[in-house]
């Protein structure tokens, strides 16, 4: 999708637009070949006008100096009318509702002559009745001989409003089907794959210690509208308790509520019987939760910064890398090497810069990181995305190991043979809800990928 | 947006020498910036039909007196400290373009108040710097809440904060402090006893060195050891250099903004004491303005960092005080401003070549020392 539009270029490979090979360079060039996209997260100045909005960057001029209002007006009346889109082009974007914001993108790409739109995840942010509405303008675009390329997790919605559908898996092509020729559950199956390994039958080390207690939690976006709803679970300690869904469905966002990122008022999180809800990050953090982030570039590594400072990220209140107020500079780095050693992160040494290690080998420093200092819980979130495979399996077994010497770890995951191998019990989250409890020893790729999204209701 | 440097920090990190340089490499950058700030300004002195040579000649003859190094030194304190004051904000993200607001604010109200002699000898004296510190932090901290309360860029607020600043301190000065001395309206003098004393530290120099300079060294340590060696620092530099990992780390973004925009508001507090505690002693018309632009120069030049920031401020006080000798030689004394002014352009970015330089070569490094293949840090990415 990135590199449809430019922002990404290929490694091999070609794309033809009207049967003409292209070669983009910049999101400008798809542009001017007719590609627009919509992306699902706004781009719109909240205090200009739709008008404004539509032509910031390609302005119409009279003169070659003043802007022509006029033309542009008129120009956006009748793209809205042709298309049905009715876009008032004078109201000021912060006034809009969601849907309508909507329309303005798709308005906006329209009327830089776009003939081939990207949707990306356009449903994400639509309550239902939105999204009938999207689905008739969308029906509108392509009566007019546009194209449009919607890209969804959405099952239903995709059979519905495509004509043709292809499956994505892992970045390579599992397959293009016909939606009159499939159910919703194929569907799925392709989805997930049924290549799902047999879980490996081992023995359980789950006790009957609570270690987290998470009680009714939900958690709102800014605008009010809830991401995480009513979740309860509880995770005892030797218990690796999976969380499966489709990314997007408040994963993210639970996890930053349990970390205390995000403020969440209404639940309560218990770890090891002391209510921990109004804690902060540090607090909890120094309570015994390790966290291992889904973006380890953004949450979990200093870049920038030498390994052995590192180390000391989230952990900057406790031994081996303080002593009172004081950094301990020798304590950090000998227990830099020790993690450097143990998890087989493969560096020239400890003062080189984070950002100079492949991504496996920073993950298995962020592991070895927070496996450290003998947490209660563990939060994995992704471990073993964008690893190679040899250090996937070493983190695998680091958390088979730490579980067994009774660490709680919760595991969310999209990876599903992570997801079955690892887990002791497993939950389906599904726009924000837990949907379903599942038996990681016996259950059917069907089951999950029905659960996951959406398509059969309950298991 | 290509993701060519989002990945890797921006070059805004660059700049304000978020980004360590090793070895070196780390002393490349400024003799290469220095070099080429020296050429740039014999090119410009030649296009005017002056001799470079010699111009270059005067300034160093100038800069080796023993008056003018005390002179040089005097100056740079005050330069120093200024730099100190932005370089704690930069080192976190903060722009407070406010120093000089800050310094002026809280070079009034101790001189008002030292003048008013309250309490006797150095306890005055130490009161007026007590006073000056906390004037600088309480101007500074509305700033800080202002960010975190309400969102407002401290850009922004400091730079309006500064013209408040001045026309608060003139309404202090002209209608509660001041006292017309000839036609100098000024603070009452801060008497004898509590004058700051100077310290002979330059053999055959007439003019003594600002006592001041002991504090300015102390707080150059201080800095340092504050950032590098103090679970504080670690937050704050933590912070800067990653807001959403030090989030993710259990780091109060909020607190850590207040807080450093206060630290580096105390610290601006100090810039006005040499002048103030041991040359003027009292705050005047004459009193230096413009000292907190000045400091953020510096910091650029220094890169945050406590020796570099210290040797900028000597190379700038040293062009500063040496430019009325060019004019012995018909030269205009703006040339200096020029030489400045690219001094810091070509320290931006020789660092920045520098720094394209190492980050190649460690990449290079760490894939020849591990005979394992490197695969493409980007591979992630393309989900």
């Amino acid at each position: 999708m990135k590199i449809l539009y430019g922002m990404q270029r290929p490694d091999e490979g070609e794309i033809r637009v009207n049967g003409s090979p292209v070669a983009f360079h910049t999101p400008a060039d798809a542009i001017a070949a007719g590609i627009g996209m919509v992306h699902q997260h706004f781009m719109l100045a909240d205090n200009l006008t739709v008008l404004e909005n539509v032509v910031l960057g390609s302005e119409p001029r009279r003169a070659g100096i003043a802007l022509d209002i006029a033309a542009a007006r008129k120009k956006i009346k009748e793209i809205s009318d042709a298309y049905g889109l009715g876009v008032r082009p004078d109201v000021p974007v912060e006034e809009l509702g969601v849907g309508d914001r909507q329309r303005v993108e798709i308005l906006k790409v329209l009327y830089r002559g776009a003939r081939i739109l990207i949707l990306d995840e356009p449903t994400a942010v639509l309550v239902p009745h939105e999204v009938e509405e999207l689905f008739d303008n969308l029906r509108g675009l392509v009566r007019e001989g546009l194209t449009i390329l919607f890209i969804s997790h959405k099952l239903d919605e995709v059979l519905r409003v495509a004509d043709e559908i292809t499956v994505i898996r892992r970045g390579t092509t599992v397959a293009t089907v016909n939606p009159k020729d499939v159910t919703s559950r194929k569907l799925a199956e392709l989805m997930v794959g049924s290549e799902l390994p047999s879980p490996e039958t081992r023995e359980s080390t789950v006790t009957d210690v609570v270690a987290l207690s998470v009680r009714d939690l939900t958690v709102r976006t800014a605008d009010g509208r809830p991401v995480v709803e009513n979740v309860s679970f509880d995770i005892r300690k030797g218990e690796v308790l999976g969380i499966a869904g489709v990314e997007g469905n408040g994963q993210a966002e639970l996890v930053e509520a349990i970390m205390g990122m995000r403020p969440c008022e209404v639940g309560t999180l218990t770890l090891g019987g002391v209510d921990i809800s109004r804690w902060s990050t540090l607090k909890r953090r120094a309570g015994g939760i390790g966290y291992i982030p889904e973006d380890r570039h953004r949450h979990g590594l200093l870049l920038e910064s030498p390994l052995w400072e590192n180390r000391i990220l989230g952990h900057q209140t406790r031994r081996p890398n303080v002593k009172g107020p004081w950094i301990d500079r020798a304590g950090a780095r000998a227990d830099t090497r020790r993690i450097v050693e143990e998890y087989d992160v493969r560096t020239p040494g400890i003062d080189v810069d984070a950002a100079a290690l492949s991504g496996g080998n920073q993950q298995k420093l962020i592991v070895g990181r927070e496996m450290s200092g003998d947490p209660v819980l563990l939060i994995a979130s992704h471990p073993t995305r964008g690893v190679d495979v040899g250090a996937q399996a070493a983190i695998w077994d680091h958390l088979r190991t730490a579980r067994a010497a009774g660490l709680a770890v919760l595991l969310i995951s999209a990876d599903l043979d992570e997801l079955i191998g690892l887990s002791d019990t497993l939950k389906v989250i599904l726009r924000g809800r837990i949907v379903a409890d599942v038996d990681p020893a016996n259950v059917t790729p069907e089951q999950l990928g029905s659960a996951m999204t959406g398509a059969g209701e309950g298991v | 947006m290509s993701g060519r440097t989002s990945e890797y920090g921006g070059f805004l990190d660059r700049m304000l020498g978020r980004v360590r340089l090793g070895g070196w490499l780390a002393v490349a950058a400024p003799v290469i910036a220095v070099v080429f700030a020296v050429l740039i300004t014999s090119v410009v002195l030649l296009a005017a039909g002056k001799d470079p040579v010699e111009a270059f000649t005067t300034l160093a003859d100038y800069g080796t007196q023993p008056r003018s190094m005390a002179l040089i030194l005097n100056t740079g304190v005050m330069y120093y400290i200024s730099a100190l004051a932005v370089a704690v904000g930069f080192r976190m993200n903060l722009f407070n373009i406010g120093v000089d607001g800050q310094y002026r604010l809280a070079a009034v109200v101790a001189a008002g108040l030292g003048g008013a002699a309250v309490v006797p000898g150095v306890l005055n004296l130490v009161l007026v710097v007590v006073v000056a510190v906390l004037v600088g932090a309480l101007w500074s901290a509305i700033a800080g809440l202002l960010r975190v309360y309400r969102g407002v860029s401290e850009v922004i607020s400091t730079i309006m904060l500064n013209a408040i600043a001045t026309g608060f301190g003139s309404w202090l000065v002209t209608e509660h402090l001041g006292v017309l001395t000839g036609n100098d309206l000024g603070t009452r003098p801060i008497p004898d006893d509590a004058h700051m004393p100077g310290i002979p530290l330059i053999a055959g120099s007439p003019v003594l060195v600002n006592g001041f300079i002991v504090v300015a060294v102390l707080l150059g340590i201080a800095y340092w050891v504050v950032l590098n060696r103090t679970r504080f620092g670690f937050e704050l530099r933590a912070t800067g250099k990653s807001e959403s990992a030090a989030v993710a780390s259990g780091v109060s973004v909020k607190k850590m903004i207040i807080v450093t925009m206060v630290m580096s508001g105390a610290v601006a507090g100090l810039i006005g004491m040499p002048e103030l505690l041991g040359a003027s002693y009292k705050y005047s018309n004459n009193f230096p303005a413009g000292l907190g632009f000045t400091g953020i120069a510096i910091a650029l030049l220094g890169r945050n960092s406590p020796v570099g920031m210290a040797v900028g401020a000597l190379l700038w006080s040293f062009l500063d005080n040496s430019s009325n000798q060019l004019q012995l030689l018909d030269i205009s004394k703006e040339i200096v401003q020029i030489m400045q002014g690219v001094v810091v352009l070509s320290v931006i970015v020789a660092y920045e070549l520098v720094h394209r330089y190492r980050l190649v070569a460690e990449q290079r490094r760490v894939s020849r020392e591990l005979a394992a293949p490197q695969q493409a840090p980007k591979a992630e990415a393309a989900a």
